[in-house]
């Protein structure tokens, strides 16, 4: 790691500047339809390409770390909540990883 | 006052999702090498977990600060929309230092709930919906990064995988919705791929890597698939 305080500063002031700049000086809406349309899609893009696959490799372990990930698909497919998900992917790279290493 | 503690109650299913999920980011950032007071220090300043997500990445990977700035810029970019929405909902009283405060706490969630407010939003009402997502952002990445170095081994790196189920809970419910968004989505994922496995493509970092793919697969879901004017804006007020 470089240093800690100016990574920290540089998120903290590039975040902060994102959320309160807006808030500050916009008065009208965004009209162009492009804009809106790409800033909609950006929270969704941005997720994806974080998570995979990157995914693969989180735990130390690649056969439990893609049982996880099934696992939390077919949870999220099914509706469950962001808690339940994280939790029950976690718990099978857990036992899968282990019964692996036995 | 009232307004405020009407604030306070609307935030607490907030809060309480929050904990849960700072939780995890708290142990996600002690396994990626910081220690408990850094991982707080990253929450207490940001309130943001994919935005934090990227910037622990950023730092156990020994990035750029230019990356670090362009990737938050771009993860956070979002907030933007969200701040020119909520300029429009928000009362006279909301003053531009009010404004400089409590615009700090815009997230997903807190901002949900701002927009669905009848009539307009007042500050005292604003502040008290932020209290209980700020305890709960907090406490949890405390709790997350103290156990984080308690825990064994295994059991923390399982647990690696917790923050990226959370990812996947919030896209596939809209990916399996909307036949666009899941064409967009799979084409980020695809460029993904690539960037990764790609010879001579891996050498760029994946904090670059994360905005090339959502910049690019964005543009071209915009380009193809221009979403449609929102229906629920609340002009009616206006």
């Amino acid at each position: 790691m470089k240093n800690f305080w100016i990574y920290l500063a540089v998120m903290f002031a590039v975040t902060y500047l994102v959320r309160v700049v807006p808030f500050v000086i916009f008065r009208e809406k965004i009209k162009n339809r492009y804009v809106r349309s790409f800033l909609a899609y950006i929270p969704y893009t941005v997720l994806g390409a974080m998570t995979f696959p990157a995914v693969f490799y989180a735990t130390g372990s690649v056969p439990g770390a893609v049982a996880g990930v099934v696992v939390a698909l077919i949870l999220a497919y099914r509706g469950k909540g962001l808690f339940p998900v994280a939790v029950f992917a976690s718990f099978t790279a857990f036992i899968v990883s282990f019964i692996i290493s036995l | 006052m009232k307004e405020f503690l009407q604030g306070i109650r609307d935030g607490s299913a907030i809060g309480i999702g929050y904990l849960s999920v700072s939780f995890t980011f708290g142990i996600a950032a002690v396994s990626c090498g910081l220690d408990w007071w850094q991982a707080f220090m990253v929450s207490f300043m940001n309130l943001t977990s994919a935005g934090q997500f990227a910037g622990i990445t950023i730092m156990a990977s020994v990035g750029t600060y230019f990356e670090m700035a362009a990737s938050q810029f771009i993860i956070n970019l979002r907030y933007a929309l969200m701040s020119i929405s909520l300029s429009q909902k928000v009362d006279r009283q909301f003053t531009f230092p009010k404004k400089l405060v409590l615009g700090f706490a815009v997230t997903d969630e807190i901002f949900a709930v701002a927009m669905s407010r009848q009539g307009e939003v007042g500050s005292a009402y604003f502040a008290g919906l932020t209290v209980l997502p700020l305890l709960g952002w907090n406490l949890g990445t405390l709790a997350g990064a103290v156990l984080g170095d308690i825990l064994p081994g295994n059991i923390v790196s399982a647990l690696g995988l917790a923050i990226y189920g959370m990812f996947i809970a919030i896209v596939v419910p809209v990916v399996k919705e909307d036949k666009h968004m899941r064409l967009v989505v799979l084409l980020a994922l695809l460029l993904s791929f690539c960037l990764y496995y790609l010879p001579g493509l891996k050498k760029i970092s994946s904090g670059f890597a994360i905005i090339l793919c959502s910049v690019a697969a964005s543009a071209v879901g915009a380009w193809l698939f221009p979403v449609e004017e929102e229906a629920q804006e609340g002009d009616v007020n206006g």
